[in-house]
């Protein structure tokens, strides 16, 4: 082995060295370009820092006036009810669309149609969905609850039809085996395997739509989105960051369940 | 398994029977006082796909003639998703590092890694928005702030599971040869994370792009902007070939990066 005079270096996963050198410098001029496209310079930037700093000292200590806060709770709990309501509706909706999304279960056309659907629901931000049936509905929750269950339908629906396309063939023949009848094999054989999942997606799915509750008030589709953009357009920090904390709180209360859920269920 | 000889089979004993039963209860309650505490209209609901059609009515044909305006602040937006992911990595690096159980310095520095990874998560992308264009003004330096803010706690979680799930053995093997901690870093513990890193960037990057879509909703620039201004002055045609746009480019990135994350591994 010591005859071998070479040093060792280190493997690259590039074709080779200079490919390997070649790129960075390309990413780091390329980076450099996009920065100087959008007219960013250090002093700015610095500058943006200090004026944080300050924020923050005027976000410090949080506080509400009795008024702010009864507000800020009714909201809270606005936006809670309807990530209730959007995940019970969504999810009712979803489940036709994840049963027609299985590519083993419908014929290639509906699996398209619906797949496209599902790709619709996920590319579109909330806050888009929002701002556009908020100009349907009109302002408030109606709007919100209907975005956050467009939403759900492909969220849902895709991870859905996912694990119907992986079930166990072996348990629906077992039970087909018995003389169970096509709804004997549906009941016993199919949902058995997917039910688990289902509520846990289900309870996934809440526990997003709680957070997107909090924030698609910004567009007014109603919850506490709403009183924080406000907050924000008054100069209200102190209450703000209240606010910040309080949707903190309730995102993380609803992760907590969430999981706790899904481990028992799961 | 078999208790009574002559019990009929039944899928649940009685007290998991009663359980469900509760849980099921227990909802449908929650359910009820959502409903009730919303004071929801039924006539907007059933009214809802009506006006949802009006409007696509109104929307269509998209107004082609409005492309070549919206062609720079979509490159904007995809820069706003690019730059903010390499805030966030740069970023997030360290912190990884932090959260990990077995590369953490203390338990107090673990506390900080995972306390900067759950308040990075806890706070949307549009609220982080709201936040920088006050602090940098409008624009996309905002748009870029607000989206690596974000972004942190998310690439530094799973790096940080990666980290902690990394060979003990290289690890051990270099320190062996007498390599110090930077040294053990470089050849024992990066090489482990260098693909997931990739790879998570890459992920990243593009749930980045859909959160760059909307963050002009509060001004911090890319298509976003457009979009709310079209929006606010009804003019639909335009608004229908700006969602098309989005739709196309949100589609592309998630396709690249799959393509991307799949050559990584």
């Amino acid at each position: 082995m010591a005859a071998d005079q070479q040093t060792w270096r280190r493997p690259t996963a590039f074709y080779n060295r200079t490919v390997k050198w070649l790129f960075y410098i390309g990413s780091v001029l390329f980076v450099g370009l996009l920065l100087s496209r959008t007219g960013v310079s250090p002093g700015r930037f610095w500058q943006g820092i200090l004026f944080g700093i300050d924020l923050v000292g005027q976000m410090v200590p949080p506080t509400a006036t009795e008024t702010q806060f009864n507000r800020m709770m009714e909201m809270l709990g606005e936006s809670v009810a309807m990530s209730m309501l959007a995940t019970v509706l969504g999810v009712l909706i979803s489940i036709p669309f994840g049963f027609l999304a299985a590519e083993n279960l419908v014929p290639k056309p509906v699996y398209y149609l619906n797949r496209s659907i599902i790709m619709v629901s996920r590319s579109l931000h909330s806050l888009i969905v929002a701002i556009i049936f908020v100009k349907a509905f009109g302002l408030g929750v109606v709007a919100g609850v209907l975005t956050l269950s467009f939403k759900t339908i492909g969220y849902w629906s895709k991870l859905f039809a996912e694990d119907l396309e992986d079930i166990d063939r072996g348990q629906m023949e077992a039970i087909e085996a018995t003389g169970g009848s096509r709804l004997h094999t549906i009941v016993y054989g199919v949902v058995p395997q997917v039910i688990p999942r289902a509520i846990g997606l289900t309870v996934y799915r809440w526990d997003i739509n709680i957070r997107q509750s909090t924030i698609i008030g910004i567009v007014g589709a109603g919850g506490i989105g709403t009183v924080i953009l406000a907050a924000f357009d008054k100069y209200q920090y102190q209450y703000a960051s209240t606010i910040l904390l309080a949707i903190v709180a309730v995102v993380m209360v609803g992760e907590a369940i969430s999981a706790i859920t899904r481990r028992r269920v799961e | 398994m078999a208790t009574g000889s002559l019990q009929e089979w039944q899928r649940y004993d009685r007290r998991t029977r009663i359980g469900r039963y509760l849980m099921i209860l227990a909802s449908l309650i929650i359910l009820a006082i959502s409903w009730v505490s919303l004071e929801l209209d039924f006539g907007y609901l059933l009214s809802a796909p009506a006006n949802l059609a009006d409007l696509f009515v109104r929307m269509y044909p998209p107004d082609w003639g409005y492309t070549t305006t919206i062609v720079d602040p979509m490159i904007q937006t995809i820069n706003i998703a690019i730059v903010g992911t390499i805030v966030a990595v740069i970023i997030a690096f360290p912190v990884a590092f932090l959260s990990a159980k077995n590369t953490t310095p203390n338990k107090a520095t673990y506390v900080l890694g995972k306390f900067i990874i759950s308040f990075s998560r806890s706070v949307n992308g549009i609220i982080w928005g709201l936040i920088t264009v006050i602090m940098f003004g409008p624009g996309a330096l905002a748009g870029m702030v607000a989206v690596g803010l974000r972004a942190i706690g998310f690439v530094a979680k799973l790096l940080g599971e990666e980290i902690e799930e990394i060979a003990t053995g290289s690890v051990e093997g270099v320190r062996a040869t007498g390599a110090g901690t930077f040294l053990v870093f470089l050849y024992g513990i990066f090489p482990q994370i260098k693909p997931a890193l990739v790879g998570i960037s890459i992920y990243r990057w593009d749930i980045n792009v859909r959160i760059s879509t909307v963050i002009g909703f509060v001004g911090a620039g890319g298509i976003g902007v457009h979009l709310f201004e079209a929006i606010e002055t009804f003019a639909w045609r335009t608004v229908l070939l700006i969602l098309i746009a989005i739709l196309g480019v949100v589609i592309v990135s998630e396709a690249l990066s799959a393509y991307l994350r799949a050559k990584v591994r």
